[in-house]
């Protein structure tokens, strides 16, 4: 099968390409990218003028939340959500019931996603058993059922001494340790970031020292083992600056920023008069923090950028700030969310957003994806950079609504996606 | 016939929801207000018929009998129907969900509803569902607008106005909902603010409201008009914020000797219930500079106020 | 309501308005044949300075000091449910207790009679008087409910279109009393 996409500008950054080109797929795999590629009779067309064709996006940090708490999302609407909001792959966190820490779970979530085929799903699995800190879950099993990294995401590895092990055992498995930074103790109770908003509003606050000193403590154990260490959701300018002087320094450290953090701070959570969806964890920071993430993103010291999707269903947010689960959904704006503040506003290059959401991601995890380069596997998204969309969360895929981005008016839209050289057809 | 200096705004608000929002012009509305309904409470029949027929809702979720007992004098002298809804804990504890007791209460069609939660943004969560005037009585650490108001009240009885003061507040800032609306309302009319206490009770960034933070009691008390001191509750904070009550009445309670720095007409405040001995000493509370049950005096009047001046204004919807 | 009012014509200028005011001072003493007890209650906001005016002569002629009060009746109003924003509330202010005493209710204008109807109220719950009495110095007719002055200055029927206004030296620097018409638009 032969599919010719033609007319659109690519923008593939692993291969230093940007212009009016052509992208040939045959039988799932890319085959030929050049300026004219000749024409057959079996050969289908899709018209990309006007379009961005770009290495299928990744979102390399969602919360399926399959097995056990389906009502909030599923395998199917999850991957469906992704393929609406342009993603051809995701990379999904282990705190399901039960947790993702052993091969069993590791399958069924595999062969879910293989059934529905809206996008790869490629698991994170649980560095300890149970997600509980104390012993190293089996790691090589989960490996060889599909999953490229790990991680306790929905806490922290807290255990110093098991951040250690878990650095030096996957390095057997060249995987990444992925770590959702948090010291539990300087944080509890902290329902927002602890700074001028949550004084003016009397909220309890979790500093930004919360996340920095466990990324200090990490990057000190990355060095002495060698490790691949990824911090997950990355929030604090002190926490960006230890990411940068540890890969001036050689080390394998590499960091994931969400859309959220990017375009919202702590001033969110009053501005919305206590909307729950300006809850999550890593809290929205100071306008200083934000900044100095931007900086990162034009400077190359962020690696991707991942969405955190975090459904939950509506009655759970719908109660008061402080009783509210944390986490906002985004796989379904985050590529217009971006589209529109990142790189409209010229933070950043069109090519330098491909490369966090797609080359990064790829590299990080070490998948077949993040590229059009040929003889890999025919994942493409195709957007529109300047098409305007409003934000309505009624009309989303995921069964969530929990966006803090409800009515925004953006510029850039996703508009299809090919996955293994299908043209994938959305149900409505 | 008192000559009107200031022209008052008119109250168009459907809620009081805190004092960050108000404007000096709607704050200086409420005191003046107050004023009138001062003389009610001193009259042989403390009663006038103005919000008959009226129902009123005092819903605490926290317990609290000070504020609730104002409140209820207050409707019950306008004439108000007035119902107390007591109910502890959490809404996740009791099973029902805010959402759903807001409306089931809305069925009932009530016309102002009191509300005390733990939590901040309760009242403003609730407002924006139900018809009826919001008053927030106090919501977690955020915000106790009617507290600021009745003290507000009683330093102008004092000193005729608050422009220009020198307003000390002293004690677990962190925690205290008092002291955030206090700091909006005295701020905004032209008072400067001094906050004193622990390090440990003290929110980051907190000079960003427009406040000087001093960390003694002496530096504090130095020239000041007013001095507001606040419950210290160890009981309900943890140990790791401040050792025991001897260590804090030490460091930061309020005595005679303390008070001599002030300025002589210095009037001495207290949110209540106080604490003799650990914020501040019985000399004190009791002395000639006290103006701690005038405060209480007050609060029925300033309730009074707003409750006649928010059972008034119209939706604009319909 | 509330439309835009200009000067009609001047129904009473300073001088008229003064005679009339030492008659209704003399009238009111005739009545009470003396001044035992007396009390003058003015009502927010003109009839503050009627009451003082008047207390005034009396004083003048009687050689005794006459206590005079201050009564707002915005609480009592019976149209407040009505009326959005809430009117203006002033403090009440009455010279000791009015148990026993003659009351004389002072307003400068009288016309539906709902202000007096809510001044009585009010007044019960400040006490028991002796009697209650109405002095107003104009009386514009149209009433809706069963009140009448006892002591009045002038009477003018005035439509429901037009209304009279009272100025007075304390308050607004001149003495007269005006009839008002709506501004033709």
């Amino acid at each position: 099968m032969r599919l010719l996409i033609a007319g659109g500008r690519v923008v593939d950054p692993s291969q230093d390409l940007d212009g009016l080109l052509e992208v040939l797929v045959e039988d799932g795999w890319i085959a030929q990218v050049d300026e004219k590629i000749r024409r057959t009779k079996d050969t289908e067309i899709v018209d990309a003028s006007g379009f961005v064709v770009a290495p299928g996006l990744i979102d390399m940090h969602v919360h399926l939340r399959e097995p056990g708490q389906e009502y909030k999302e599923t395998v199917r609407t999850g991957t469906l959500a992704a393929a609406a909001g342009g993603f051809t792959a995701v990379a999904c966190m282990p705190n399901t019931a039960p947790p993702n820490d052993n091969r069993s779970v590791t399958e069924h979530i595999v062969a879910e996603a293989g059934r529905h085929g809206f996008a790869r799903v490629y698991p994170i699995g649980a560095v300890s058993k149970g997600q509980k800190g104390e012993e190293m879950a089996e790691i090589g099993d989960m490996v060889a059922a599909g999953v490229v990294g790990v991680s306790d995401d929905g806490l922290p590895v807290s255990n110093a001494e098991l951040m250690r092990r878990a650095l030096s055992y996957a390095q057997h498995f060249d995987i990444p340790v992925i770590q959702h930074a948090q010291d539990l103790d300087l944080s509890a109770g902290g329902v927002m970031h602890e700074g001028e908003w949550s004084t003016r509003l009397g909220l309890s606050g979790a500093p930004g020292s919360a996340e920095d000193v466990m990324v200090a403590r990490d990057v000190i154990l990355a060095e002495d083992t060698g490790g691949r260490y990824h911090v997950a959701h990355l929030s604090t300018a002190r926490s960006l600056d230890m990411v940068r002087r540890a890969k001036a320094q050689g080390l394998a450290v590499t960091c994931e920023v969400t859309p959220h953090h990017l375009v919202l701070t702590d001033e969110a959570v009053a501005e919305s008069g206590f909307s729950t969806h300006t809850k999550m964890n890593p809290p929205l920071r100071s306008a200083a923090d934000r900044e100095a993430l931007l900086n990162g993103l034009a400077d190359g010291t962020v690696d991707a950028i991942a969405s955190d999707h975090a459904p939950h269903h509506a009655d759970e947010k719908d109660v008061e700030f402080d009783q509210a689960p944390f986490g906002v959904i985004g796989v379904e704006t985050n590529l217009s969310v971006c589209l529109d503040r990142l790189v409209r506003t010229g933070i950043i290059d069109l090519a330098r957003l491909i490369e966090l959401f797609s080359t990064g991601p790829a590299r990080i995890l070490k998948l077949p994806g993040g590229t059009l380069r040929p003889d890999s596997p025919a994942d493409i998204t195709l957007f529109h950079p300047n098409r305007p969309i409003t934000v309505r969360a009624a009309r989303f895929r995921s069964k969530a609504l929990n966006t803090p981005f409800e009515g925004w008016k953006l510029r850039g839209r996703p508009v299809a996606t090919i996955l293994s050289g299908r043209l994938l057809e959305l149900p409505t | 016939m008192t000559p009107e200096t200031i022209k008052p705004e008119v109250w168009t608000r459907k809620d009081l929801l805190g004092i960050a929002e108000l404007s000096a012009e709607e704050i200086t509305l409420i005191l003046d207000t107050a004023e009138s309904f001062r003389e009610v409470s001193e009259r042989p029949i403390k009663k006038v018929p103005t919000l008959r027929g009226k129902t009123v809702v005092n819903l605490f979720f926290e317990p609290s009998t000070r504020t609730r007992t104002s409140f209820e004098i207050a409707e019950k002298r306008l004439s108000a129907d007035s119902i107390n809804m007591s109910t502890s804990g959490s809404s996740v504890v009791k099973g029902e969900s805010l959402v759903d007791t807001a409306l089931n209460l809305q069925a009932m069609a009530p016309d102002l509803i009191v509300i005390r939660h733990g939590h901040p943004g309760v009242p403003h969560m609730l407002a924006g569902r139900i018809d009826a005037g919001v008053i927030n009585g106090g919501d977690g650490a955020h915000e106790h607008p009617t507290q600021a108001l009745l003290d507000a009240f009683t330093i102008r009885q004092h000193k005729g106005k608050l422009e220009g003061l020198k307003v000390v507040i002293v004690g677990d800032i962190e925690h205290s909902r008092v002291v955030r609306s206090n700091i909006h309302l005295l701020t905004k009319m032209g008072a400067s603010v001094t906050l004193a206490g622990p390090r440990t009770m003290m929110p980051v960034e907190v000079e960003k409201l427009g406040v000087d933070v001093v960390y003694t009691l002496e530096e504090a008390v130095a020239g000041a008009d007013v001095v507001m001191m606040l419950r210290i509750q160890l009981e309900r904070q943890s140990r790791l914020l401040f050792p025991s009550v001897k260590e804090y009445f030490n460091l930061f309670g309020l005595t005679k000797a303390r008070l001599k720095r002030a300025k002589r007409d210095v009037i001495i405040m207290h949110p209540g219930p106080i604490n003799r001995g650990v914020e501040i000493a019985s000399e004190v509370a009791d002395g000639s500079y006290s103006v701690i049950l005038e405060q209480v005096t007050n609060g029925v009047a300033v309730r009074m106020a707003i409750l006649y001046l928010l059972s008034g204004a119209h939706r604009e919807e319909g | 309501m509330p439309t835009e009012l200009k000067s009609k014509k001047t129904i009473l200028d300073s001088q008229q308005m003064r005679r009339i005011l030492r008659r209704m001072a003399s009238e009111i003493v005739e009545r009470n044949r003396g001044v035992e007890d007396l009390m003058l209650v003015g009502i927010r906001t003109r009839g503050v300075p009627l009451a003082e005016t008047l207390a005034a002569h009396i004083e003048r002629e009687e050689g005794r000091e006459i206590p005079i009060g201050i009564l707002d009746i915005t609480l009592y109003r019976d149209d407040l449910s009505t009326i959005a924003p809430q009117p203006v509330v002033k403090e009440t202010r009455l010279p000791g207790d009015i148990d026993g005493k003659t009351v004389v209710l002072c307003d400068d204008v009288l016309y539906t009679g709902r202000t007096i109807r809510a001044a009585l109220d009010a007044l019960v719950d400040y006490g028991r008087p002796l009697s209650v009495q109405l002095a107003v110095l104009v009386d514009r007719g149209h009433r809706e409910l069963p009140i009448q002055a006892d002591v009045v200055g002038k009477r003018f029927v005035v439509g429901p279109e037009e209304s009279v206004e009272v100025r007075f030296e304390a308050t607004d620097e001149v003495e007269k009393v005006m009839l008002m018409e709506p501004v033709e638009e």
